[in-house]
């Protein structure tokens, strides 16, 4: 059963075209991929989320509890802060990719996080974090249904927020977290995003929804903010060197093979879930690792495509992602190597329908926005 | 939808331009809609015969990867080389400089096989 966003009506009155994603019926474009992937970059876009999954935990334990339970250390976060996380499998491999943000204490001596997880895998995540929080004295709350979640996302993101609240934008920085009104409405507004721009997601009632949607996009028409849809979110994301559950990280793909080991934080205190997996990779190295590719030759990569050694022969890998990048107009994608080959500067060649396609390796992101 | 009548239509959203020995191929307004920002066109080279039906290239949008078929038999005496360097045409221009190949046809008897305008803008509308 396909879920719906409470802002469908509004994206259908926007001339959405629509995909199914993690089970959502979500707007994939809405006048074109290519101008809002160019307006993010430029100056803003305002996406829908309400799809991505909000799982509470909060009490005296919340952050004992999520520290055994994920390969982070949110016991380390300050109120108003964040950090990207992941939960992993007992065999160390991804189950999902997470932001952890840590609101104030709702009482003294109890703390309280919001857990951000993907669609396709909110359900799995909620049913892992309750058993892996028994025994903790920890409260979970699934609030995804209950929540609207949208972002804005581009050089001229702050302005246009800024516009819609007293808060202090200034005072919030990358990956910071803070109550506010928005519109009116009590919001949380967080300094995230998946774009590799400066942005904010602000989460509201679902309610709130289509109220905080028309706001944001009238605070932002006179800059020339755009709805955006999955389709550019994606090329965003991967132009900024961003994971996609899915494609770069799976079951069978752990963190340290995706080049995110720092988020592996295997010096904190106690146990957590694929610890001892997790510290046998780490000793050893991965036995392959995330790249980025520009493709040298005619055509572009795609997801599954297999990548051979530079003088062909068998296939040492295979494309997760990729696309014609449109802000540097070539084809880049990410895949997963061995690490004798995935060092930058080395050729390879994509299997590209019956053609051997040449390809460099890179190093990732393809693109980092000037600060 | 643009549906110009001098043409004829697959129902894969290609058409003809019946130019007598040789017809001319692109796809429709519709496909290149649905597609999206088309950024790449592959496209074979002349000499190479095709039969009706069989894919002879691939457009590709930003998201996805879409095969061409040859809506009739024939050897292909000219492809579209501006694609290459402008595969954006196919989204401003489908039935112009979005052209793809053109083809000298085997048998023009196939092209009564395809639908007409009026039978493709009723394909459309069933869609």
């Amino acid at each position: 059963m396909t879920r719906s966003s409470p802002l469908a009506d509004r994206h259908r009155a926007l001339g959405a075209r629509f995909t199914e994603f993690g089970g959502w019926e979500m707007p994939v474009q809405y006048g074109g991929i290519i101008d809002e992937h160019r307006a993010v970059r430029a100056r803003a876009g305002l996406f829908d989320l309400c799809h991505m999954g909000e799982l509470w935990v909060e009490g005296r334990q919340a952050g004992e509890a999520l520290a055994h339970a994920l390969v982070g250390d949110p016991p380390a976060l300050v109120p108003g802060r964040a950090h990207y996380t992941m939960i992993c499998a007992p065999d160390g491999g991804v189950i999902d990719d997470l932001i952890v943000y840590r609101l104030p204490d709702p009482r003294p001596g109890e703390r309280r996080y919001l857990v951000v997880a993907n669609a396709a895998n909110a359900e799995t995540v909620a049913a892992e974090l309750r058993t892996r929080l028994h025994g903790f004295v920890a409260r979970f709350d699934d609030r995804t249904a209950e929540t609207a979640l949208m972002a804005v996302q581009g050089p001229a993101s702050a302005a246009i927020v800024s516009r819609l609240t007293d808060l202090e934008l200034g005072a919030i920085g990358y990956y910071a977290i803070a109550a506010a009104r928005v519109a009116g409405h009590e919001a949380l507004v967080a300094r995230t995003g998946y774009t590799g721009e400066d942005g904010f997601e602000v989460f509201v009632p679902v309610k709130l929804a289509g109220a905080l949607w028309d706001a944001l996009l009238a605070a932002g028409a006179d800059v020339g903010l755009l709805p955006c849809g999955l389709g550019a979110r994606d090329t965003l994301r991967l132009e900024a060197g961003m994971p996609l559950y899915g494609n770069e990280l799976d079951r069978a793909t752990n963190p340290y093979e995706a080049g995110l080991g720092r988020v592996v934080k295997l010096d904190k205190p106690g146990d957590f879930v694929g610890r001892a997996a997790l510290v046998r990779v780490a000793a050893s190295g991965p036995a392959r690792r995330l790249v980025g590719l520009i493709v040298r030759g005619r055509g572009i990569a795609r997801h599954g495509y297999p990548v051979h050694r530079g003088e062909g022969g068998a296939a040492i890998g295979t494309v997760t992602s990729g696309t014609l990048s449109p802000t540097l107009g070539v084809p880049i994608a990410m895949a997963y190597l061995p690490p004798a080959h995935a060092e930058p500067g080395t050729m390879v060649a994509v299997g590209i329908r019956d053609a051997l396609v040449p390809a460099e390796v890179v190093p990732l992101p393809f693109y980092r926005r000037v600060a | 939808m643009d549906v110009p009548s001098d043409l004829r239509y697959t129902d894969d959203h290609e058409w003809i331009r019946d130019e007598g020995e040789t017809g001319t191929i692109g796809i429709t307004a519709f496909a290149s809609e649905q597609l999206g920002d088309i950024v790449f066109v592959e496209l074979p080279a002349p000499g190479t015969r095709l039969a009706a039906g069989q894919a002879f290239g691939v457009v590709e949008s930003v998201k996805a990867v879409s095969d061409l078929y040859a809506p009739v038999g024939g050897e292909v005496v000219e492809a579209n080389g501006e694609l290459a360097s402008r595969p954006e045409l196919v989204n401003a221009d489908p039935y112009g400089g979005g052209w793809m190949v053109r083809l000298r046809l085997d048998d023009r008897a196939e092209l009564e096989g395809l639908r007409d305008a009026a039978a493709y803008g009723t394909l459309l509308a069933e869609a």
